[in-house]
């Protein structure tokens, strides 16, 4: 561990937020495309779909959450792809600075992107009539689980940014993310699918996250579902982060 | 004076799969010496320079930088070294001012501010040092890498085709800068293709051919190769080069051209 670790991240951080900064578009076409699926399914196909009492958009808003964050690790993993081409990667691998706080500060910049997008997405909801009465300690572990999910998807796109031959590349692996939450229990239950599709649904990590938060903001007690979730937001958190590890270490052998 | 060579390498080896790109380089390099490592496209220059700077690790071979071992004292290797990458390596969403600030923050020197100021003053970027990079010229470009470059004077440097791409004036600051570090005593390695550019600026010349070294000395030592030299009579024709800043001029007198056709 480098004594400069913690000042080198904040000093990438700094500079990739920079970024952010002048170029707010990154986060608003994050926030646009889920926000352009909330509307959609609440006003158009959400009259059609019956979740048992609740309304459509308390049931839809979780999964929207993800699918917010999966489009937006999309432009992580473009941030590193384009550190890699412009050769500022090597300029800094080639300084006295802590290595890992080259990934760290993409890492954290992602956090906080991707927070700021699911900040837009919820006031778009509550403004169509989301409602919740939980208290801040739910909202806390809402937040919780949102870190977690961020933070593992921040890590995939890590991998997938250093692996790229191209910035269309860099930001395709996000498109099956984008598809998981149509085939979970995050537009319709699950209940209504062909037995096979139903058994995907239930046993993939989309359907458990979302429930889970479905229960939070509902306040129903959790049950298994929050560890199913946790299980694999952990266990991906753990693989996709040992997975970026090895690709840039094989960036320096 | 030191007689330890600012860097020492050793039956460097290094291979991409079946492509065997170095093949037992041998070089040394005096410290504040300006070494040329000349080479056509492929022969292995960048390698080196990347092994040498810590981002690749040879297969064999040993080589160390000020003294440091690149491959078990690379942080020391690290601090005492600065790359100018092949490609201008800047951040072109910040400002030229912006990214000197960077670098000196990731060097950890006070007062980054002021270290960027005095950059942007000594390559004449200091009315741009507020403009984006996007906005640059390809020289300004690689004025702000050689500029970040420099940033808390590293004692060995190391530049891989500093002038490609670049135009005939930009390419005449390029190694105005670079005989400015020599003499201030900081070792200059630099790979290039131009053959010109190596007899202008080198000390020594080094040609890397097919993974080895092939020949290594000064200028005259490599005339000395060939066999005596003849005398001819050649009419003297101006070069393209030579005609082109006699026109253009100093960048003043260049405007003054425009301004006149005008």
């Amino acid at each position: 561990m480098n004594q400069h670790s913690i000042h080198d991240t904040t000093t990438l951080l700094g500079r990739s937020l920079r970024h952010i900064l002048r170029s707010p578009d990154t986060i608003i076409t994050t926030a646009i495309t889920p926000i352009a699926m909330l509307l959609m399914f609440v006003y158009v196909f959400g009259g059609a779909i019956d979740t048992g009492g609740v309304t459509y958009v308390n049931y839809l808003l979780p999964g929207i959450l993800l699918i917010t964050v999966a489009s937006g690790v999309a432009y992580t993993s473009l941030r590193l792809y384009t550190d890699l081409s412009s050769g500022i990667f090597e300029r800094f691998q080639s300084m006295p600075i802590a290595r890992s706080a080259v990934l760290w500060g993409h890492v954290i910049t992602s956090l906080i992107a991707n927070l700021v997008s699911l900040v837009l997405v919820v006031l778009v909801a509550l403004a169509i009539g989301f409602r919740t009465g939980i208290g801040p300690g739910a909202w806390l572990e809402v937040l919780g689980i949102m870190v977690l999910f961020t933070l593992a998807l921040t890590w995939l796109a890590v991998s997938a940014g250093l692996a790229a031959k191209s910035p269309d590349g860099a930001g395709a692996f996000a498109y099956p993310l984008l598809f998981l939450p149509f085939v979970s229990s995050a537009f319709v239950p699950t209940s209504g699918m062909p037995r096979a599709v139903k058994w995907f649904a239930e046993h993939q990590p989309v359907t458990s996250i979302v429930d889970t938060l479905r229960n939070l903001f509902a306040d129903h007690a959790l049950g298994s579902d929050l560890w199913t979730a946790l299980a694999w937001c952990g266990g991906i958190l753990v693989v996709a982060q040992a997975l970026a590890v090895r690709t840039y270490q094989r960036k320096l052998a | 004076m030191n007689t330890t060579p600012a860097v020492r390498i050793t039956g460097l080896t290094k291979s991409f799969g079946d492509i065997d790109v170095l093949r037992g380089v041998d070089l040394d390099i005096a410290t504040g010496s300006i070494v040329a490592l000349l080479g056509s496209n492929g022969a292995g220059k960048t390698t080196v320079v990347k092994i040498l700077s810590t981002l690749l690790g040879a297969d064999a071979g040993s080589a160390t930088v000020n003294g440091f071992d690149v491959a078990t004292e690379a942080a020391d290797v690290r601090g005492s070294i600065s790359l100018t990458g092949q490609f201008a390596a800047v951040d072109e969403i910040l400002t030229g001012r912006e990214n000197l600030v960077l670098i000196a923050k990731l060097r950890h020197l006070d007062r980054p501010g002021q270290i960027a100021d005095e950059q942007l003053e000594r390559f004449s970027l200091a009315d741009v040092g507020g403009r984006r990079v996007t906005t640059y010229s390809g020289g300004m470009r690689r004025r702000l890498d050689i500029a970040m470059s420099l940033v808390g004077n590293p004692p060995v440097i190391f530049l891989d085709e500093p002038t490609t791409g670049l135009d005939p004036h930009a390419r005449l600051e390029v190694w105005q800068t670079v005989r400015e570090l020599a003499d201030g005593g900081t070792t200059v390695l630099l790979t290039t293709q131009y053959l010109d550019e190596a007899e202008h600026l080198a000390d020594r010349i080094a040609i890397l051919h097919e993974g080895r070294i092939l020949v290594e000395g000064t200028l005259a030592d490599l005339k000395a190769l060939m066999p005596p030299a003849q005398v001819t009579y050649v009419e003297k024709q101006p070069s393209l080069e030579e005609i082109f800043l006699a026109i253009v001029g100093r960048r003043t007198t260049a405007a003054a051209v425009a301004a006149s056709e005008n």
